[in-house]
C-alpha cells in the first residue's frame, strides 16, 4: 500500500512535467494548427537559462539555498526569456510559412528543434556536457502514510497544478483568451472581426514557452542534470500526452500528461523491462477506442 | 545584391584558403624543424636525401555529444605520446614522419562507421586507435577487419569487440574482467547480498552485470532494469531494491546516467555501498550526484595516484602538457593503445597494416603506466591488473586497492 502511494507520487511528479509541456503543444496546435516539434527544446532552454540565471545570483546563495523571493525572480526571468525565444522562433521560422502547406511548417519545426539543440552545444560556455542543476527549492522529506514525499516533488505538483488552472481560467475568462479561442476557430474570420491574429499567435507562443520553462525547472529540480538534448525525449513524450488527451484541448493535455506519467511509473513498477513501452500501448488503445483523444472531438474537414 | 554576395563568397574562399595554407605550413615547419634537429643529432644524410614515407595513425573519439568529455581526455592522452615522439617514428634506422589524425565519432554507431571508412580509405592510416564505447567498436570493427586495418580500441570493454576478427585489439580489460574485479572486491569487503540496476539497452551494462552475477559468491537479491539514457527516472526501480536491504548495490551503467542514479538511490533509502564500472571515472558523475557521491566505489584501469615509475612518468608528461587537469582512465588507455600501435610499428617486420597487426599480436611485456602488458594472441585482449577507486565527500577519487581476480 505504502509503495503504491509512493509510486503515485513519482507518477504525479513525472506527469506534471509531461502535462505542462503538453499544454504548449496543444495550445500551438489548437491556435495555429501546426505541430511544433521544437517545443521540447523550449524546456531545455528554460532549464539551461535557469542554470545561468541562478549562477548570476550565486552571491545571494550563502548557505546553499536561495531566498524564496529570489527563486521566484529566477523562475520569472527564465519564463520571460524562454517565452521570448519562443516568440522569436515563431516570428522568424513559422510566421512566413503560415499560409504554406502544413508539411512545410512541420519540417521547419524539425529544423528549428535541431538548431535549438545544436546551437547551444556549439557555444563554448554551454557545450555538450551535462551539468548539475542548482537546488532552488528547500529540500525536506515528509512522510505521508508510509510514502516519502520531498518538498521538491510537492512544489512541482502544486506549481504545475496552479499554472494549469490559471491558464485554463485565462483562456476561458480574459479578453485575450477569448481572442485566442476565436483565432483557433477561424483565423480569417477573427481577423475580419478586428482581432490582431499575429499578436494572438505571439502571445500563444510566449505562454507556451513560459510553461515549457516552468516544466524545465520542475524537471531539472527533480532530476538535477541539465544538458542540451534533455528536451527531445520529453518533447516526444508530451506530444504523446497531448494526443492522448485530445490535441488542441487544454484540459485534455493536462489529463493526458498525468495519465501517461502515472501509467509509465506503474508499468515500470510491475515490470521494469517494458515500463516505458506501456505508455505507447495505452496511446494506441485509447486512439483505437477514441481516435480524437480523451477530451477531443472529431472534426470532419469539409472540402 | 548578387554581386555583393559573390564578392563576399569569394573573399570567404580566399580567407579559408589562406587559413589552410598557413596552418599546413606551420605543421610542416615544425615537422621539418624536428627532423632537422634529429638529423643533426644522428647525422644521417640518407634520411634527408630521400624523404621517408609518412606514417598516419587514425584516432576515432567522441569529441562532441554526451561523451565529449571522454573524447577530450582521450585526445589529450594521445597528445602526450605525440609530444614524446616529436613527430617521427624510427623504423629500422629510418625516421618516418608521423601524423595523428583525430576524427569525431560523436559517440554514435553511424558516425563511427563513417569515420572508419574515411580514415581507412581516404587517409590511408596504418592503424586506428579507438573508439572508446563498445557499441561504436562493435559497429565499426567489421570495417577495419574487412579492410585489413589493425584497430586498437581504447575503452571498448565488451567481450564481443575483439571477436569481430584478428585485426581488432583492445587496450582495456574486458567487461567480464570488470565484473569479476567488482565481484572479487565485494567478497574482499565481506558483502553477502547484492542488488543490481542496469541499462538493458546497453551492451556495456549488460556485459558487466552478467560477469558480476557469474563471479559473485553471495546472493543477488534483486535485479531491476531500465532502457535507454533518455529516461531519467529510476525512482521506482531503486525504491523496489531498497526494500531488499542489500549489502551493496551494483550500478554498471553509463556515466551520463550514474550521477542521477546515485542521487536517487540515496534518496530512495538505499544506504548500502555502491559499486560501479569504470564509466564512473569522470568528474561529471560526481558533479551531478552532489553529496551522494561520498563512498561510491568503482573499477578502474588506472590511478593517477599510482606510484609505479611508468605511471609517474606518464602523469608528469600529461600535467606538463595540460597543467589544469590530471589524466583519467580515458587519457591513460588512449596513451596505452597508441603506445601499443607505435611499438608495433617499430617492431613490425614489414611497414604495412599486416606487419603492424602481427606485431601488436606479439606484444610481450610492454611497459605501460598500468604495469607490464602482454597481448593474449587468441582473444586479442591485454593481460593486466585492475584497481578499485573510491569517491570521498568532496567528489575526489582515491585509490583503494588493486585487484587480480
Amino acid at each position: 500500500m505504502a509503495s503504491i502511494l509512493q509510486f503515485l507520487v513519482y507518477g504525479l511528479q513525472l506527469g506534471s512535467v509531461y502535462a505542462l509541456l503538453a499544454l504548449g503543444y496543444t495550445m500551438v496546435y489548437g491556435i495555429v494548427g501546426m505541430i511544433n516539434t521544437a517545443h521540447g527544446d523550449f524546456l531545455m532552454i528554460g532549464a539551461l537559462s535557469t542554470f545561468f540565471i541562478a549562477k548570476a545570483f550565486e552571491s545571494i546563495n550563502a548557505d546553499g539555498t536561495y531566498p524564496m523571493l529570489i527563486v521566484g525572480l529566477i523562475i520569472l526571468i527564465s519564463m520571460m526569456f524562454t517565452g521570448g525565444i519562443a516568440v522569436t522562433v515563431e516570428a522568424i521560422a513559422y510566421r512566413p510559412l503560415r499560409y504554406k502547406p502544413r508539411m512545410i511548417a512541420l519540417i521547419t519545426a524539425v529544423g528549428v528543434s535541431m538548431f535549438l539543440e545544436n546551437f547551444p552545444r556549439a557555444l563554448p560556455f554551454i557545450g555538450p556536457n551535462p551539468r548539475p542543476f542548482p537546488t532552488l527549492f528547500i529540500n525536506r522529506t515528509f512522510n505521508v502514510l508510509g510514502a516519502s514525499i520531498t518538498s521538491t516533488q510537492l512544489i512541482m505538483i502544486v506549481l504545475s497544478a496552479v499554472t494549469m488552472i490559471a491558464l485554463d481560467r485565462f483562456v476561458a475568462k480574459t479578453k485575450i483568451g477569448g481572442q485566442m479561442r476565436a483565432v483557433s476557430m477561424d483565423k480569417d474570420a477573427a481577423n475580419l472581426m478586428g482581432i490582431n491574429v499575429n499578436k494572438v499567435i505571439s502571445i500563444t507562443f510566449f505562454i507556451g514557452g513560459a510553461l515549457a520553462a516552468v516544466s524545465g525547472i520542475c524537471y531539472a529540480s527533480a532530476y538535477p542534470q541539465v544538458e542540451v538534448y534533455m528536451g527531445s525525449w520529453l518533447g516526444n513524450m508530451s506530444f504523446v500526452a497531448a494526443v492522448l488527451g485530445g490535441i488542441g484541448d487544454i484540459r485534455g493535455a493536462m489529463l493526458g500528461g498525468f495519465i501517461l506519467g502515472i501509467a509509465q511509473i506503474f508499468a515500470t513498477a510491475i515490470n521494469s523491462t517494458f515500463g516505458y513501452a506501456v505508455g505507447f500501448i495505452i496511446l494506441i488503445i485509447i486512439l483505437l477506442v477514441k481516435p480524437a483523444g480523451i477530451m477531443g472531438t472529431l472534426t470532419i474537414e469539409k472540402v | 545584391m548578387k554581386k555583393l554576395l559573390a564578392a563576399l563568397l569569394a573573399s570567404a574562399m580566399v580567407l579559408s584558403l589562406a587559413a589552410c595554407g598557413s596552418s599546413s605550413s606551420t605543421t610542416s615547419t615544425t615537422a621539418a624543424a624536428a627532423a632537422a634537429t634529429e638529423a643533426a643529432q644522428e647525422a644521417a644524410p640518407e634520411a634527408s636525401a630521400e624523404p621517408a614515407e609518412t606514417i598516419k595513425i587514425g584516432f576515432a573519439f567522441p569529441m562532441s555529444g554526451t561523451a565529449a568529455m571522454a573524447g577530450k581526455y582521450s585526445t589529450h592522452g594521445a597528445d602526450v605520446l605525440k609530444e614524446a615522439l616529436g613527430g617521427v617514428i624510427e623504423v629500422n634506422g629510418v625516421e618516418h614522419p608521423v601524423e595523428f589524425i583525430y576524427a569525431d565519432t560523436e559517440g554514435s554507431e553511424e558516425k563511427t562507421t563513417n569515420v572508419y571508412q574515411k580514415l581507412i580509405e581516404e587517409e590511408e592510416v596504418i592503424a586506428i586507435v579507438g573508439p572508446d564505447a563498445s557499441k561504436c567498436a562493435l559497429a565499426a570493427g567489421p570495417i577495419a577487419q574487412n579492410a585489413g586495418c589493425p584497430n586498437v580500441a581504447t575503452f571498448a570493454t565488451n567481450t564481443a569487440v575483439t571477436e569481430t576478427g584478428n585485426y581488432i585489439f583492445r587496450a582495456c580489460f574486458i567487461d567480464p574482467f570488470q565484473g569479476s574485479v567488482a565481484a572479487a572486491y565485494c567478497e574482499e569487503q565481506g558483502y553477502k547480498t547484492a542488488c543490481i540496476m542496469f541499462n538493458n539497452a546497453d551492451a556495456y551494462a549488460v556485459g558487466l552485470k552478467d560477469a558480476f552475477i557469474e563471479n559473485f559468491d553471495g546472493e543477488v537479491l534483486g535485479i531491476e532494469e531500465y532502457s535507454g539514457s533518455d529516461v531519467k527516472d529510476y525512482n521506482v526501480q531503486l525504491t523496489k531494491l531498497a526494500v531488499q536491504n542489500p549489502d551493496m548495490l551494483l550500478l554498471p551503467n553509463l556515466n551520463v546516467e550514474l550521477g542521477l542514479q546515485i542521487q536517487q538511490a540515496r534518496s530512495a533509502g538505499l544506504t548500502c555501498p555502491i559499486v560501479c564500472g569504470d564509466s564512473a571515472d569522470t568528474p561529471d558523475v560526481a558533479n551531478v550526484a552532489g553529496d551522494a557521491i561520498d563512498g561510491v566505489a568503482y573499477v578502474s584501469a588506472f590511478s593517477a595516484e599510482s606510484t609505479a615509475p611508468a605511471a609517474k612518468e606518464f602523469v608528469d608528461a600529461y600535467v606538463a602538457l595540460y597543467p589544469d587537469e590530471l589524466p583519467n582512465s580515458n587519457a591513460e588507455l588512449t596513451y596505452e593503445a597508441t603506445k601499443m600501435v607505435v611499438s608495433a610499428i617499430q617492431n613490425a617486420k614489414t611497414l604495412d597494416r599486416d606487419g603492424v597487426r602481427d606485431a601488436i599480436e606479439a606484444i610481450d611485456g610492454l611497459e605501460l603506466p598500468s604495469g607490464s602488458m602482454t597481448m593474449d594472441a587468441t582473444t586479442r585482449n591485454p593481460i593486466k591488473g585492475g584497481v578499485i577507486m573510491q569517491y570521498d565527500s568532496e567528489g575526489v577519487t582515491h585509490f583503494v586497492s588493486s585487484v587480480n581476480p
